[in-house]
């Protein structure tokens, strides 16, 4: 797949002296769903400001759909639809008003139907002749989903989209998003919250300090990094580990019935043969064995710390 | 050019205008009237004529500016601060819009809507005088000027100010002034001579004076001046807002 979104050696600095962005470099495919980890201030709303023109361009280059980001803006422009933040709408415009200006801002021609299609997708239509201050939070973040919708773009852009959201709406949130990639759209978008990224993006990327730490597949990512937890069920109680068994690093529950394994699925070996042979040489009986994966938040959390090291 | 976008922008801009159109309307009407009980009825009957001009329509050139220019200011501040204040603007800063576009929009809004209400200003004072015009090409001229210059300088203080109480405060405490001190009410010919050269540096007393010549033929300063120093101030203002699209100032961090 080409990328439709590149971005080469990206910094920038504010006025202020903060650099909120050291030098990203992401590419970004076509038809795909990445999402952009990081905690607050790590430079995500930046980063995705900067792609669309709210914030001027440090040093680096952006080209979105081939086109650079600064040189041919209005080309690359219109390939991109923005969700920003914060909820912000003018609060006695009506609904379909305000969506119908965002298409004309972007140089389209009127096209009732087309805002039809987008409100109704967005389940808005009912309320189209309701003005923004008449709807609750979770209406006014589709308002401007639509918005960002409506001049037909092939990027769209999510800037923490459920910060804030019950988690009904979140899950709404993302039915829609898994809708619009049905339809080829590709979708960037930002969150601290990992099980979002987890539940929905194809790729992870993750954000710190203005800096990515990484960009890699959601499942390769897991694998890559994730920690595995074997956890050994015990016929019967022991009051201590065996002797035997300390190399292994286990830890044993205060039950007294269960043993800890913690292993890199990353190592050439895991141990995990050994530590069976080992355990059956200890004379223990095992009752069960099961292994757990490691999500996305430790991992990030791991991934963050080292950063921080 | 992004036509559509501007035309966008500019219907969304009149709209709001066209929603409070009494307000839009009796509001000059009003004041126009007031204008004329206070200085034409109270002051007219001791100042007879202005160098052949009776008061009450000497007065109305100034008055016309007066709403123009205050009109031209506010709405156009106005209109580009509610995006800021709101935090809309990042809809005009991620289109694919050149700053030229989104000044046509709202600038071209701000200046018909000043320029509708210096229209109703007029028509109210030919109720009250007998109202002669003797260059209309050059009263068009200058009238669709002003609205326009003025309407440029208000988007500057619109993208310049933090918060309400600033965006009120050029209005208030420069331009007010300069308009009564430009020879609104009065010849500058009637000034101390000292005071005349004073006012010389007022830039509201050439917009005024060759609006008021556009009408009666007579002018405080020579008409070319007054022409140069409306084009000149266009072209201040249209630089300014060149630079502030090009840095970003206020809008673009």
């Amino acid at each position: 797949m080409a990328a439709i979104v590149d971005i080469r050696d990206l910094r920038k600095t504010y006025d202020g002296g903060f650099e909120a962005l050291k030098g990203v470099n992401l590419s970004i495919e076509e038809g795909e769903i990445i999402a952009l980890l990081g905690p607050n201030g790590a430079g995500k709303t930046t980063l995705i400001s900067t792609i669309c023109g709210i914030t001027n361009v440090g040093t680096g280059s952006i080209t979105v759909g081939g086109f650079d980001a600064v040189r041919d803006y209005r080309q690359a422009r219109n390939l991109i639809g923005l969700v920003p933040q914060e909820i912000n709408l003018e609060p006695f415009t009506k609904v379909i008003d305000t969506v119908r200006f965002s298409r004309g801002l972007f140089g389209k021609p009127r096209d009732e139907a087309y805002v039809e299609k987008v409100l109704r997708q967005l389940s808005l239509w009912d309320k189209r002749n309701a003005r923004a201050m008449e709807l609750s939070g979770g209406m006014k973040r589709r308002v401007l989903i639509a918005k960002a919708l409506v001049h037909e773009p092939r990027i769209l852009f999510l800037d923490e989209p459920t910060a804030g959201v019950d988690v009904e709406l979140r899950k709404d949130m993302w039915d829609i998003v898994s809708e619009l990639q049905a339809q080829g759209v590709t979708i960037i978008l930002t969150t601290h919250y990992i099980e979002e990224a987890e539940a929905i993006a194809d790729r992870v990327g993750v954000i710190n300090k203005g800096e990515l730490l990484l960009v890699e597949d959601k499942a390769t990512l897991m694998a890559r990094l994730g920690q595995k937890h074997l956890q050994i069920e015990l016929q019967e109680r022991i009051e201590a580990i065996p002797e035997a068994l300390n190399p292994h690093g286990l830890e044993l529950a205060t039950d007294g019935q269960s043993l800890h394994y913690s292993y890199d699925t990353r190592g050439e070996r895991t141990g995990i043969t050994q530590l069976l042979n080992d355990i059956a040489a200890a004379g223990l009986v095992l009752r069960d064995i099961r292994t757990q994966e490691s999500s996305l938040e430790e991992i990030f959390v791991s991934l963050v710390r080292e950063d921080a090291a | 050019m992004n036509w559509a976008a501007i035309s966008a922008i500019y219907v969304t801009e009149m709209h709001r205008f066209f929603r409070t159109l009494a307000q839009s309307f009796i509001s000059p009407v009003i004041s126009t009237s007031l204008y004329f009980v206070v200085f034409g009825a109270a002051i007219g009957s001791r100042i007879q004529e202005v160098e052949g001009v009776s008061y009450g329509a000497f007065i109305v050139p100034g008055l016309v500016m007066l709403s123009v220019i205050t009109q031209a200011i506010s709405n156009a501040s106005f209109g580009i601060y509610f995006p800021k204040f709101l935090g809309t603007t990042y809809e005009l800063l991620s289109a694919p819009l050149s700053f030229l576009e989104i000044v046509l929009g709202y600038v071209g809004a701000a200046a018909t809507k000043a320029l509708f209400i210096g229209v109703v200003i007029l028509a109210t004072a030919s109720l009250f005088v007998d109202l002669q015009i003797q260059h209309p090409v050059a009263m068009v001229a200058f009238l669709v000027l002003t609205c326009v210059s003025f309407a440029l300088m208000g988007f500057i203080i619109g993208i310049w100010a933090g918060n309400f109480e600033q965006l009120q405060l050029v209005p208030l405490l420069i331009i007010t002034p300069l308009i009564f001190l430009g020879g609104s009410f009065y010849s500058i010919s009637m000034l101390p001579p000292i005071w005349q050269t004073i006012t010389l540096f007022n830039p509201v007393v050439y917009l005024i004076s060759g609006f008021r010549w556009a009408f009666f033929g007579l002018a405080d300063v020579p008409i070319g001046m007054s022409l140069v120093a409306i084009a000149g101030f266009t072209a201040l203002c249209l630089a300014a807002i060149w630079w502030i699209f090009r840095s970003g100032w206020r809008i673009r961090s």
